[in-house]
């Protein structure tokens, strides 16, 4: 009577075949770097005292040896399919900051973009295992680690962003969004979030409406032959609530008269996706060799640990409130000469570096491991499905 | 796969063994064939397969895909050379067995170079597109369940609960949803051209593919699948090279000419070396113009230059004697001692013309063979100038022939495609004054040909006389043998003597 077929528990090699990225002091940058278990990396990180980590993808051989491959045999073959949501890409629709700048009236923005990204992932494409994590400056970043996808070709991944754009036009183009007359579900669903916020984002926070310097611009987005009817009916209000009523208002009465303009709710959310909509870097998810900073790591900018966001608190995410790498040495302090004083103690190195779950990542390192506890029972799932199409009787 | 080098053993299976190996007038060959095949029946079918290829690309040039003269034109030459393409009352294991064998085959030549196989699996796609675009609604299912696709078509309940929602994804479908034809839940990476430009419903990493848009998904399943042979094929065809009966024709496949060869026509002599010069103007493929005026300005040839002119000059009718005094009266002119002619020219004209050396009577080179070899270099005056010219230069030399800008920016854009011969065609037409040349380009002797069939009004060419597509039995006395015409047509490609290819095959 045989047993079950023993499966493996971890695919072999695979953290020795990641390849890992260091930027030094003075911007020297180190790829295919490579390590056999945590020990070792802790130890080179603790030698090199990176600026910056970096994490690649699963080579076919270790990356550190990848010089002593016959050319062409080193290949990536797997990643986490990832998404870069950066706040520069909007310089363009935001009133309040430009460049690397963030405040609380503009990171909606990536509120909306987490809402709108993970709603397509989850349910459109299916995807279980997905880690947002604050960038440490001014974007976020989106790790989707199911099995399946970590295996999806480059292809696949630029059909993946394609789906997910609608945005599109650099600085030469006014009008970057236009909408079909049929809308496809996924628009539909993300207009229907962006609802949620438009008021408060774009009318109060943003003030798109606020003067003609800033209403010309959603003007050059409408047909001309509406622009000098809604120039006067903005001069007649004295808020962008009340402009925007009236931009609706004047729209639906053109959508009676003109059947060639675009008119119509259409235009009205051609404009709130122009101004609320996420625009992603292609570049960043496609590549299967793509390195990513880690999760966890310092922005060497700003001090602000790139920590995991709570999907089910993303409207309360505060990037300011993020710790960073001195707030948290100083509370390592606090709590070690605490316990020296409680256990009249040296703490040794092993009790200090678990300490940090007594920091203010504690909740960040929370989350984190309940996704890789998930992702594990995952794993475990599917080996058991396995397994069980391979027993034996 | 056996091959035998005798006499073609047909397969006698029962009607209904028949009819099972086959169960469709198309497949994605996932199966190799099994069985013997002679030889002579492995050439022609490797070669009728790349005459259909390259009829699809031409067509796919020439014409948009799915119009009725497209598909008029592709049936007609299916049915030619006898490939399967629709469900008749005919028997149809052979056809569909010529297919599936012709396919594997030119796999085995078309998977050595990334250019090769893109070609190869360009052509094979448009192939299927248009055969699955022809197969009825009730054959759809079962063909696509016999080929093991995952394409499940979703229950009457499921359909009526994402009615709304398909509706709205799909381009294809109208505004009401009215009555949904079938709809296929597919993961979502196999549609993946559809759900790249929204043009699909994705629900939890499914694709629901409504009918009309169940082909892209087929074609994009055929490429990665045909794409993963060739590879696969690519590495073990080492094994298969090293049977020297193989190794020739594969070597040579991708690169044959298919078409007559030119060489005897019986119009030897009808051509007088005072017409040459107008000829050069009003019927000469650009090639040869542009060969006929450097020699004439600068007195003489390199060799590829006077290899490749030469024995256009043999095809179109000059004999031995008035090309020695046509070369040696030309070089003579620039100088040229004729007893240096004698020595060292005069030998190899004749040699050209089959009377020295082993004899071999050289044929016309083929478009093909004059576009993929002998790149001309300074100095030289062969080649193909829609190939081998810089665009720039190209341009003036149009400008130069008097074609007008609309025709010239045609021809452009055909050599910017890589459609070289179809750019001679467009060149052809507008020097003619023809809409549609009426012929599919492929050797320069066919150019001038075809050129004095309409410039003498079509009178004195009968009409069976000539096919230029079909290879014709050398009349030559030379064999001993007899060969199929097959044999001859890609000896002649070879630039071997038949002897030796058989010699090489048994």
């Amino acid at each position: 009577m045989t047993s079950l077929r023993r499966t493996r528990k971890v695919v072999k090699n695979y953290f020795q075949h990641r390849e890992f990225s260091f930027t030094l002091k003075d911007d020297i940058y180190i790829r295919y770097q490579s390590f056999n278990n945590q020990s070792d990396l802790e130890k080179e990180m603790q030698k090199m005292n990176p600026y910056k980590i970096d994490i690649g993808a699963v080579y076919s051989h270790r990356p550190n040896q990848h010089n002593t491959v016959k050319l062409g045999a080193f290949q990536a073959q797997e990643k986490e399919l990832v998404f870069d949501i950066d706040m520069t890409d909007y310089d363009d629709v935001r009133r309040c900051c430009s460049s690397a700048d963030i405040c609380s009236k503009c990171w909606t923005l990536m509120t909306m973009a987490i809402h709108i990204i993970d709603r397509a992932l989850k349910e459109d494409f299916g995807f279980k295992h997905r880690l947002w994590v604050y960038s440490g400056r001014r974007g976020v970043h989106c790790w989707v680690c199911d099995e399946s996808v970590r295996k999806l070709s480059s292809a696949v991944r630029s059909g993946i962003v394609e789906y997910l754009s609608l945005v599109k036009g650099g600085q030469d183009v006014k009008k970057k969004v236009h909408l079909s007359e049929k809308i496809h579900p996924f628009v539909r669903k993300s207009i229907n979030i962006i609802k949620k916020y438009f008021e408060q984002y774009a009318l109060v926070d943003q003030d798109i409406l606020e003067n003609k310097e800033s209403w010309d611009k959603i003007l050059a987005l409408v047909p001309e032959t509406m622009r000098d009817e809604l120039q006067q009916g903005f001069q007649r209000h004295s808020n962008s609530l009340q402009r925007w009523e009236n931009l609706k208002n004047t729209i639906n009465k053109y959508q009676k008269n003109n059947k060639n303009d675009k008119c119509g709710p259409w235009l009205e959310w051609e404009i709130m996706l122009q101004y609320c909509f996420p625009r992603l870097d292609i570049n960043v998810s496609k590549g299967i060799n793509h390195l990513l900073k880690s999760p966890f790591s310092v922005h060497p900018k700003t001090g602000r640990i790139s920590v995991p966001i709570d999907l089910q608190k993303v409207d309360q995410f505060d990037p300011f409130t993020v710790p960073t790498i001195s707030s948290i040495c100083h509370e390592l302090d606090v709590i070690s000469t605490k316990e020296e004083k409680e256990n009249g103690a040296e703490s040794d190195i092993k009790h200090r570096t678990r300490d940090y779950k007594k920091t203010s990542l504690a909740p960040f390192v929370k989350i984190f491991e309940q996704f890789l506890e998930n992702l594990d029972k995952s794993r475990k799932g599917e080996l058991l499905k396995k397994s069980d199409l391979q027993k034996d009787f | 796969m056996e091959f035998s080098g005798g006499k073609r053993r047909k397969l006698r299976l029962a009607d209904d063994q028949r009819n099972a190996c086959y169960p469709h007038s198309l497949q994605f060959y996932l199966q190799p064939p099994s069985g013997n095949v002679s030889l002579t029946e492995f050439e022609t079918l490797a070669i009728d397969r790349v005459k259909l290829l390259k009829t699809v690309e031409n067509l796919g040039v020439s014409y948009m895909k799915g119009t009725e003269q497209y598909q008029s034109k592709l049936e007609a030459e299916l049915r030619k050379l006898k490939f399967s393409y629709r469900e008749s009352l005919e028997d149809e294991y052979e056809p569909r067995r010529k297919d599936h064998i012709s396919h594997f085959i030119l796999r085995l030549a078309y998977c050595q170079s990334e250019d090769l196989r893109r070609w190869f699996i360009q052509q094979e796609m448009d192939l299927l597109r248009f055969r699955f675009s022809i197969l009825p609604k009730d054959k759809i299912q079962s063909f696509l369940k016999d080929s093991h696709l995952q394409f499940e078509a979703i229950s009457d309940e499921e359909k009526a609960l994402r009615e709304q929602d398909i509706v709205a994804s799909s381009p294809s479908l109208g505004g009401a949803p009215s009555g949904l034809e079938s709809v296929y839940k597919i993961p979502f990476a196999e549609a993946l051209d559809l759900f790249r430009g929204r043009k699909v419903y994705l629900e939890n990493g499914f694709a629901y593919v409504p009918h009309k848009d169940i082909v892209a998904i087929v074609l994009n399943e055929f490429r990665t699948k045909l794409s993963k042979a060739l590879a696969l094929t690519a590495r073990s065809l080492p094994a298969v090279q090293s049977d020297e009966r193989l190794q020739p024709l594969l070597n040579h496949l991708s690169h044959s000419y298919t078409g007559q060869d030119y060489s005897t026509q019986g119009n030897a002599g009808k051509i007088s070396l005072d017409q040459i010069d107008s000829l050069s103007t009003k019927c000469f493929p650009p090639c040869m113009r542009q060969l006929h005026k450097a020699l004439r300005e600068n007195h003489h040839l390199r060799h590829g230059g006077r290899m490749q002119y030469g024995l256009f000059l043999k095809g179109i009718g000059l004999t031995l004697e008035q090309a020695l005094q046509f070369w040696k009266q030309e070089f003579i002119r620039g100088k040229m001692d004729p007893d240096k002619f004698d020595k060292g020219y005069s030998y190899n004209i004749r040699h050209s013309y089959g009377k020295e050396g082993k004899r071999t009577d050289y044929t016309p080179y083929s478009c093909m063979k004059i576009i993929l070899t002998n790149t001309p270099g300074q100095g030289d005056y062969h080649g193909c100038p829609f190939r081998h010219s810089d665009p720039e230069l190209l341009r003036q030399k149009l400008q130069a022939y008097k074609i007008p800008p609309a025709g010239i920016s045609q021809i452009l854009d055909l050599v910017k495609g890589t459609h070289y011969q179809v750019a001679c065609q467009k060149f052809f037409e507008m020097t003619h004054n023809v809409d549609d040349c009426g012929f599919s380009l492929s050797h320069p002797n066919q150019f001038f040909f075809e050129s004095q069939r309409i410039l003498s009004g079509g009178k004195d060419i009968k009409k069976d006389s000539v096919q230029p597509e079909t290879p014709q039995p050398k009349p030559s006395v030379q064999r001993s043998k007899d060969p199929s015409s097959t044999l001859d047509s890609l000896s002649s490609a070879l630039d071997m003597d038949l002897e030796e290819l058989e010699e090489l095959l048994q």
